[in-house]
């Protein structure tokens, strides 16, 4: 279950990059993995991984900003076959950022070291990791600040309302293209944050980027796009999902789970759980 | 009146809690000119989706020639006759003039190569495009786009045709070639549906006009009733 | 006429330079993997090219058809031939499968099915004891049939012939109505549904010859290495590269896909001897970038902004 709430955390990013922005962001698990191995390197000079997740969050924002910048003036603004070469952009950048880390860090894992991590809370019969309950709290936490913030701050419902309405939003006066870009920074500091909870919670190598696609946009369709506490839920049903395959046949058949979940959801209601 | 070609009966759709039809209902002769018109989200363009099919209506019927067509995929639709253009030009791009028309000739009339280009200038001619069949569709100015969509819709041989704001931002004289070219297809025997905003040529093409205001007919009747109707006056200027 | 000509002589060509004597293995063991792309190549672009629908999961559909090869050959002894029959037949139902799950949905939910599938069908083999689980299966090669020195040979050979059967078919599909259908379905699917094409029907028939040719050019995988595993066939290389390939060469027209699997694979031979496998990746990945953004229409478009045809 936690690790359930642990997926949401990490899928936040997507959710409103993809969710609400319709940025076709494959590489936004990359990113994140990106954000582990910075958490990585600033703990070598001693910083605790959650105060380095937070550290990071302004950079990634700023990363974000650029990367979309980019993506917008390459591709959105030309529309047409925007779509495809867009997607490929972010299947090419996924691989790129994949490949640096390899060069940079190694094909090994990585694993940072806090007080927390190692030791469990003990109830009755469980035991709870507590480098669990900390991605738990965090992922809480930013669930909960992110849909605030998007429901209650004047930038936050403009986003909300770019998604749905771009035109009407320039008649308000606001820049949808700004909106945006303020947007996707978010999701990438968000992600930064998500990266450190990621190391946090086990060891982090460079190939996880691909699994987490599966993860993150299973996470984000079966909420439907755009839902941040459909997001939560889902992230939850991803979790119980994985640990109840984990439980019965074995580790070998974990990484299809999420994949599968995604298909299934395709199929039979591609609008998710809370969609628009 | 006597069977009609198009029967739309109490149709609704729905966009999650926003109502975009309610309980629409018009029926259509054959061979009538037929306007619609209303302000801007009253629903035309959705009306015009769930009949050409790009979009299925939630509830209600809808019958064409008086084969009900709501669950026929909107390809099928087009096969059966009804063709239509958009609002905000919709063209191959990476075809030439030509081409675009080749494909409406193939895939809904089901002609060979040489009959459909032969078929295709042959609307081109008449639209007046005929000297940029050979140019790429992308490099069209906004009034040979529009004018690209109606001879697109036109290739398809339709029983109904339904153009979707094809003279906005058109000059006088372009509003003109284009009635003209209605008018003429409309001689020929197709039934037309117009949705327009410019007034003086839903009056002049129109034989009935309806209104639609938030998703519901506010009135129906002929041009100069309409024009003079308070409803339609108030939905248009505001409450 | 011309083509056929042409491709009549490149076949010739190919098995001239497979009977001969001269050059070294290690010439045919490249040349046989940049044809094997040649394959993949077109056989994406097909989907992704003509009707502008990105299949990031070449790695399985290319995987599915090493290992239905693999079955085959272990239960029944299958001839080379078979294997490669069953290899398409089995990825054309594959893509077949996911097109009729996605393709009704926008093209992202598309591509991210298709990386679910690589994912899922790795798991699948991982998890199946007969064809070796994770670690794999060794095969024993049939003999080698004369005149044909090696079977490395033998299968540069049926590799020539699987790239010149691709194109082909790419080239049917590309100058046909279909291809004019596929093409209206890029530009403007609304439009095409409207103008009577029927997008799914052809969107799945494009997937579909997609998913066959690309399991086409994986059944001869195992027999050219004597081995099969998981976590190799799978490699998500075999997309990225499926991928940027049309993508530098250009997408409109079937020689983009051979332009760029010549380019890009021999690229990618001499970087991964001469400086590294993963430095290879990296290569692959900036050149996708760099093209996307500043060449969309890839060497082709270049040609054609540099050279303008009268049309």
């Amino acid at each position: 279950m936690l690790l359930g709430c642990f997926y949401a955390a990490v899928s936040i990013g997507l959710s409103v990059s993809f969710g609400l922005l319709d940025v076709p962001h494959v590489a936004h698990p990359a990113v994140m993995i990106l954000g582990s191995y910075f958490t990585y390197v600033l703990t070598g000079y001693g910083l605790d991984p959650i105060v380095a997740g937070v550290v990071l969050m302004p950079a990634f924002f700023v990363l974000g900003i650029l990367i979309y910048r980019f993506y917008y003036e390459a591709f959105e603004k030309r529309g047409t076959d925007a779509a495809v070469r867009g997607l490929a952009f972010f299947f090419g950048l996924a691989f790129i950022i994949e490949v640096g880390l390899i060069l940079g860090f190694g094909v090994d894992q990585r694993t940072v070291h806090a007080p927390y991590i190692g030791s469990s809370l003990v109830l009755g019969e469980y035991r709870i990791p507590y480098r669990m309950l900390v991605a738990f709290g965090v992922a809480l936490v930013l669930t909960f600040l992110l849909t605030i913030y998007l429901s209650s701050t004047f930038t936050g419902r403009a986003i909300k309302a770019v998604a749905q309405d771009e035109p009407a939003l320039r008649l308000m006066g606001a820049n949808p293209v700004r909106i945006k870009q303020w947007a996707f920074g978010i999701a990438t500091g968000v992600s930064a944050l998500a990266g450190a909870m990621l190391i946090i919670v086990g060891p982090v190598e460079p190939a996880m980027d691909r699994l987490y696609i599966g993860r993150t946009f299973c996470v984000v369709v079966l909420a439907g796009l755009g839902s941040m506490t459909g997001t939560l839920a889902a992230g939850l049903i991803l979790g119980i999902a994985e640990s109840i395959v984990l439980m019965m046949l074995g580790a070998s058949w974990a990484p299809a789970v999420a994949f599968g979940l995604l298909l299934v959801v395709l199929g039979v209601r591609p609008q998710g759980l809370f969609g628009r | 009146m006597a069977a009609p070609l198009l029967k739309v009966q109490s149709v609704s759709k729905h966009f999650g809690g926003f109502a975009a039809l309610s309980e629409v209902s018009i029926a259509i002769a054959p061979g009538e000119r037929f306007g619609l018109i209303g302000p801007n989200g009253s629903g035309k363009t959705t009306l015009i989706n769930c009949i050409s099919g790009s979009l299925r209506n939630d509830a209600g019927s809808i019958e064409f020639q008086g084969e009900e067509i709501s669950s026929l995929p909107a390809y099928r639709r087009t096969r059966k006759g009804i063709a239509r253009s958009f609002q905000i030009p919709r063209p191959f791009h990476s075809m030439t003039v030509l081409e675009n028309l080749l494909v409406p000739s193939q895939y809904v009339v089901h002609l060979k190569e040489a009959e459909a280009q032969a078929q295709a200038m042959e609307v081109l001619r008449r639209i007046g495009l005929a000297d940029k069949a050979h140019a790429q569709a992308n490099q069209l100015s906004q009034v040979e786009l529009r004018k690209l969509e109606l001879a697109r819709a036109m290739a398809a041989r339709p029983r109904l045709l339904i153009s979707d704001e094809a003279m906005a931002g058109l000059s006088g004289s372009e509003v003109d070639e284009v009635l003209k070219i209605l008018f003429a297809l409309n001689a020929d025997g197709i039934t037309i549906i117009m949705i327009e905003h410019i007034m003086q040529a839903v009056m002049r093409f129109s034989q009935r006009v309806i209104c639609l205001d938030a998703g519901r007919i506010i009135c129906e009747g002929t041009p100069e009733s309409i024009v003079a109707n308070a409803d339609v006056q108030r939905a248009y200027l505001g409450a | 006429m011309k083509y056929w000509i042409g491709a009549a002589v490149a076949l010739a060509v190919a098995a001239g330079m497979a009977l001969s004597g001269a050059t070294n293995e290690y010439f045919f063991y490249a040349a046989f993997v940049v044809l094997q792309f040649v394959v993949l190549a077109t056989a994406w672009n097909i989907l992704g090219g003509y009707a502008g629908y990105v299949n990031f999961g070449t790695a399985a559909f290319f995987a599915i058809g090493a290992y239905t090869a693999v079955v085959l050959f272990k239960w029944l002894g299958a001839p080379l031939a078979v294997q490669i029959a069953g290899g398409a037949a089995v990825s054309a139902a594959l893509g077949f499968g996911v097109g009729l799950l996605t393709l009704r949905l926008r093209g992202i939910f598309f591509a991210i099915a298709t990386v679910a599938v690589i994912f899922i069908m790795e798991t699948l083999m991982v998890n199946w004891r007969y064809v070796g689980g994770a670690t794999g299966l060794q095969l024993l090669r049939p003999d080698v049939t004369p005149p044909f020195e090696s079977y490395t040979r033998m299968l540069f050979v049926v590799m020539a012939f699987l790239a010149i059967a691709a194109v082909s078919v790419a080239r049917y599909v590309q100058r046909s109505w279909i291809g004019r259908g596929l093409r209206a379905i890029r530009d403007s699917e609304e439009a095409a549904e409207c103008s009577g094409v029927p997008t799914l029907k052809l969107k799945l028939f494009a997937c579909t010859v997609s998913g066959a040719l690309m399991g086409a050019a994986g059944a001869p995988m195992p027999m050219y290495l004597s081995f099969i595993e998981p976590a190799s066939s799978f490699n998500l290389t075999y997309s990225v590269s499926a991928l940027a390939m049309p993508m530098i060469g250009g997408t409109a027209h079937w020689i983009g896909p051979v332009i760029g699997a010549f380019l890009l694979g021999s690229i990618q031979q001499i970087v991964t001897v001469t400086i590294s496998n993963e430095i290879n990746v990296l290569v692959v990945g900036v050149l996708l970038v760099l093209f996307v953004v500043l060449a969309p229409d890839g060497v082709l478009g270049l040609f054609r902004k540099l050279w303008p045809r009268r049309s």
